[in-house]
């Protein structure tokens, strides 16, 4: 088993209260995602002001004692003149906000960087109601798929290709940078930086059928040397069951419907779309968003998510 | 027609009020039986049916609310499955827009813009009475299919591929796309009356700048209606295209785009935000001088704003499709744009904030509704401005962030004003009050229910909670929240069961209204409450914007219409000059036939592409006896 498996249970995650916002654009620990915490935070700190200003003046209005009017349609022209230049001067204050605000949306945009060609290259291909990982390499041997689950290295750039496999799905790891949406006949690419190690969840966010609730997905940030390993990792065969138990789960595995659709590399059970071979622990969870019939999905306590 | 053939006395100037009275009752009124009620083309009597329709489906559509909530209460909730949850979104938002939304201010304004604007029925009735039974027909559509499990389940705005042939099995996304056809005709139809009752029936005197501001704000819905419903019925018949004869409009693998949807549906959705947000702004307009005792403070800002939102609403569809990775520049102008429809709203608020503050409040239940209308439509108008920005957007486009705006600019910015109008207008469409007190309450239970389901909404959306999941996952940190959000709706709920309860309570039991029971200064309250089935015994002239304030005693009025036959007066565009005198068609059941054919071949467009060469032979038969000239006296003149 590889072993940042103790980095990682979501389970003793929700007992450390710090930890509660992994897939919260509040809680950001991408390049990205910080940038737009910023521009959140900026922008509702503003638009807080421009609301208590118009309560305020809406308060005064109701509030204020005045004269007694005898016809309704007699109106004073002074007093007219003077709330039309108040009209006119808040008009002009709220677009000389908007103005600003603007600008501010159009420079966080040239602000979120744009990974270069050399960057790690990354394809995601959306279906449903999985996320397709493939780690590309010029020699198609040390290319791998995983399913659900991205591995990338702390601090550089990752180039996310997106492209819709069979309808619109999008992808948004909102603690690391906005969503972008896979489109079929379309290409499109996202650029992801994580400042700090860690796991971080994804989910879609296009509504794309009857599962779309359940197309989630990891991304586990790691330090360059452990992500080496785990590519390294990847590139192998699943191992051989260590025990009775795990063997009598992979059997039933590759007995039941779930070997229809989910390959493990080393097995019979290859050759399948969806690629399970070396799923961490964390990732295993996702195994409950597996969208075919409930005789194919694994129970908590069942073989299966021992393997 | 000559004035010799004239008998004595068919002129109303001629005849004494009583005999007037009964003389005009006799030629516009609705006779009782069953065939005389389906052969209506009274407009208050359809307006009436088209309010109680869209408050009916309002209901049903806040029961789909409901269970959705009862099912995110709690994470792995199995109350509904997937595809039920999935086809109650859809329902939920199909139905509140095209089916609530849109129809419920057509509504209103069928039943007010005739009595504001001072003449005796709306333009071309008859086909007033279509477009009701078109409507009612594409309602009973989509809610008899939701019944037998064949409801739509790709969302309201229902994207392709998914709602495409390849993926959307069975036949719920054409039942989707036909409804819409359905709903699109009767908004058609509707504008088309509108515009011309604005432009051509108004009282004489009633120049351009003394229209009232919700007739105003009908005739620039009615112009975003008609050109950008166009853009939704090519989207919607497209659609049906692809997925009963196989053309590949929209297929990416054999060289149709899946985008182009998108711009399709937006460039009609976009605008249909503003199709349900003028007239509320309308409605704000009309009652705030009523309820502050002063004209409305800047009335050509106001007229203004209202055309300029109108024009502006047709250059930002693309902030909705802000992630599909469009270039950036273009994505900027778009921001921009977006963010520049801020302005007229501003324009609108402070406008209305003035009339507030120079004015004497009178804190009646339309004006609770309005202020809190202010207070919500300004958090929705703020939170508008942030997903205008394309890198914000990226985070919150299609969360829960988005739902709260959304909820906050339609339930906020539309469904408040739209009570308030209720409360304000009801006492004329029923002649009898409604309660003050119990109005207290609802506006309590409806204003704080809203925020306190709809406010934490933003956060969930921040935390990472995406919108149109079926469920989640307990390790989620939105267990909370939702339970907050889902208690807090039952005191919504509480709020609009004791609306629809005084609705109905007043409607018989309420104190008599009396013709102007808020010394309101529109025409509508010039006339008895209810009104006549003619509307006013003599036809009204105006010389200002607010004539009742203005000729407090008596209204001049003007003379020389037959009484014999139904007619009405044309006046010029501009200046409202009296032009001629034109005749206003009788009733007749073949509106219903017509409405019946046209609903038959739809539907069965839904399974055969034969429909579309044989179903529109009864149409054509239905309209022939719907123009058939039959000797009546309208016809001759």
């Amino acid at each position: 088993m590889p072993n940042y498996v103790r980095l990682l249970p979501p389970l003793s995650c929700l007992l450390l209260a710090s930890c509660s916002g992994w897939q919260s654009a509040l809680n950001a620990h991408g390049t990205s995602a910080v940038n737009l915490k910023q521009l959140i935070i900026l922008i509702v700190a503003l638009c807080s002001l421009v609301w208590m200003l118009v309560m305020v003046a809406l308060i005064g209005a109701l509030w204020r004692r005045r004269p007694e009017r005898i016809l309704p349609t007699e109106l004073d022209p002074r007093r007219e003149r003077r709330m039309s230049s108040a009209v006119i001067a808040a008009t002009i204050a709220m677009t000389a906000v908007i103005g600003g605000f603007t600008v501010a949306s159009f420079f966080t945009t040239r602000a979120l960087g744009v990974a270069g060609p050399d960057d790690l290259t990354v394809k995601v291909g959306g279906s449903q109601w999985w996320w397709n990982i493939e780690y590309l390499n010029p020699q198609s041997d040390k290319s791998f798929r995983t399913a659900n689950e991205i591995h990338i290295p702390v601090g550089r750039n990752v180039r996310f290709q997106l492209e819709g496999d069979d309808v619109i799905h999008s992808f948004w790891v909102p603690s690391l940078a906005g969503k972008q949406d896979l489109i079929p006949g379309r290409s499109n690419e996202l650029t992801i930086r994580a400042e700090h190690a860690g796991i971080y969840r994804g989910q879609c966010a296009e509504f794309c059928g009857l599962q779309h609730a359940h197309m989630a997905f990891l991304v586990i940030a790691e330090p360059q040397e452990t992500f080496a390993n785990w590519v390294e990792t990847q590139r192998q065969h699943a191992d051989d069951p260590p025990d009775e138990e795990r063997a009598a789960g992979r059997d039933a595995f590759i007995a039941k419907a779930c070997a229809s659709c989910h390959t493990i590399r080393g097995t019979s059970a290859s050759a399948r779309p969806v690629p399970i071979s070396h799923m961490s622990a964390a990732a295993n969870t996702l195994l409950l968003a597996c969208s075919k019939p409930p005789v194919a999905r694994s129970r908590p306590g069942s073989p299966i998510r021992k393997h | 027609m000559t004035d010799s053939v004239l008998e004595p006395k068919t002129r109303d100037n001629e005849l004494d009020r009583p005999l007037l009275e009964a003389a005009l009752t006799e030629t516009w009124k609705t006779p009782s039986g069953f065939w005389n009620t389906l052969s209506t083309v009274d407009h208050k009597i359809i307006g009436k049916r088209y309010i109680f329709t869209a408050f009916v489906f309002l209901a049903l559509g806040g029961i789909l609310a409901g269970l959705m909530r009862v099912q995110l209460a709690q994470p792995e909730a199995r109350l509904l499955s997937a595809d039920r949850y999935n086809q109650i979104f859809t329902m939920h938002g199909a139905n509140m827009m095209f089916l609530f939304a849109v129809p419920v201010m057509e509504a209103v304004a069928i039943y007010l813009v005739p009595l504001m604007v001072g003449t005796r029925n709306i333009a071309f009735p008859r086909l007033n009475a279509f477009s009701y039974w078109i409507y009612l027909a594409g309602g009973l559509l989509l809610w008899i299919a939701f019944a037998l499990d064949m409801g739509p389940d790709v969302g309201w705005f229902a994207y392709v591929p998914l709602s495409g042939p390849q993926y959307g099995a069975g036949k719920r996304a054409d039942i989707w796309a036909q409804m819409i056809t359905f709903t699109e005709l009767s908004a058609l139809a509707v504008s088309v009356e509108l515009v011309v009752t604005i432009f051509k029936q108004r009282a004489p005197g009633m120049s351009l700048d003394r229209i009232p501001l919700f007739a105003w704000a009908m005739l620039v819905t009615s112009f975003l209606v008609i050109m950008a419903m166009p853009a939704i019925m090519v989207a919607s018949t497209s659609l049906i295209l692809d997925r009963l004869v196989g053309t590949h409009l929209f297929n990416p693998v054999e060289g149709g785009d899946a985008l182009l949807w998108q711009h399709l549906f937006w460039f009609f959705g976009h605008p249909e935000v503003y199709i349900i947000f003028l007239p509320a702004a309308g409605m704000v307009s009309t009652i705030l001088p009523t309820f502050t005792g002063r004209p409305v403070f800047g009335y050509l800002a106001l007229v203004m704003a209202l055309v300029a939102t109108g024009v502006l609403s047709f250059g930002l569809w693309v902030h909705h499709m802000f992630v599909t990775g469009l270039p950036r520049l273009g994505a900027s102008f778009f921001t921009a744009s977006s963010t520049a429809i801020a302005i007229p709203a501003g324009i609108q608020i402070f406008c209305w904030l003035a009339t507030l503050w120079d004015g004497k409040p009178v804190f009646k239940t339309p004006l609770l509704f309005v202020i809190g209308f202010i207070v919500t439509f300004v958090i929705g108008g703020l939170t508008g401005v942030m997903v205008a920005s394309v890198p914000l957007d990226t985070q919150v486009h299609d969360t829960y962030f988005v739902v709260a705006h959304f909820h906050y600019v339609l339930v906020g910015g539309a469904v408040f004003p739209l009570l308030g109008a209720i409360y304000y207008w009801l006492p004329k469409i029923t002649g009898r009050m409604m309660s003050e007190r119990l109005g207290r309450w609802v506006f309590g239970l409806i204003f704080t229910g809203f925020n306190l389901t709809f406010f934490p909404m933003h956060i969930l959306g921040l935390e990472g909670m995406p919108r149109r999941i079926y469920t989640y996952q307990p390790d989620l940190p939105w267990h909370g929240l939702n339970v907050f959000v889902s208690a807090s709706s039952l005191v919504l709920i509480a709020g609009f069961l004791l609306f629809f309860f005084e609705a109905i309570r007043s409607a018989r039991q309420g104190l008599p209204a009396g013709p102007n029971p808020w010394n309101a200064p529109t025409l509508e309250w010039a006339t008895s409450s209810p009104p006549p089935s003619y509307n006013f015994p003599r036809l009204p002239v105006v010389n200002g914007l607010y004539p009742l304030w203005e000729q407090p005693t008596e209204l001049f009025v003007a003379g020389g219409l037959r009484v014999d036959r139904r007619e009405l007066v044309v006046t010029s565009m501009a200046a409202a000059e009296p032009e001629a005198r034109e005749a206003s068609p009788r009733n007749s059941i073949w509106p219903l036939w017509a409405a019946l054919a046209t609903t038959v071949t739809l539907i069965w467009s839904i399974f055969s592409p034969w429909a579309v060469v044989w179903g529109p032979i009864p149409v054509a038969i239905t309209l022939i006896g719907w123009f058939w000239p039959k000797g009546t006296p309208e016809d001759e003149s």
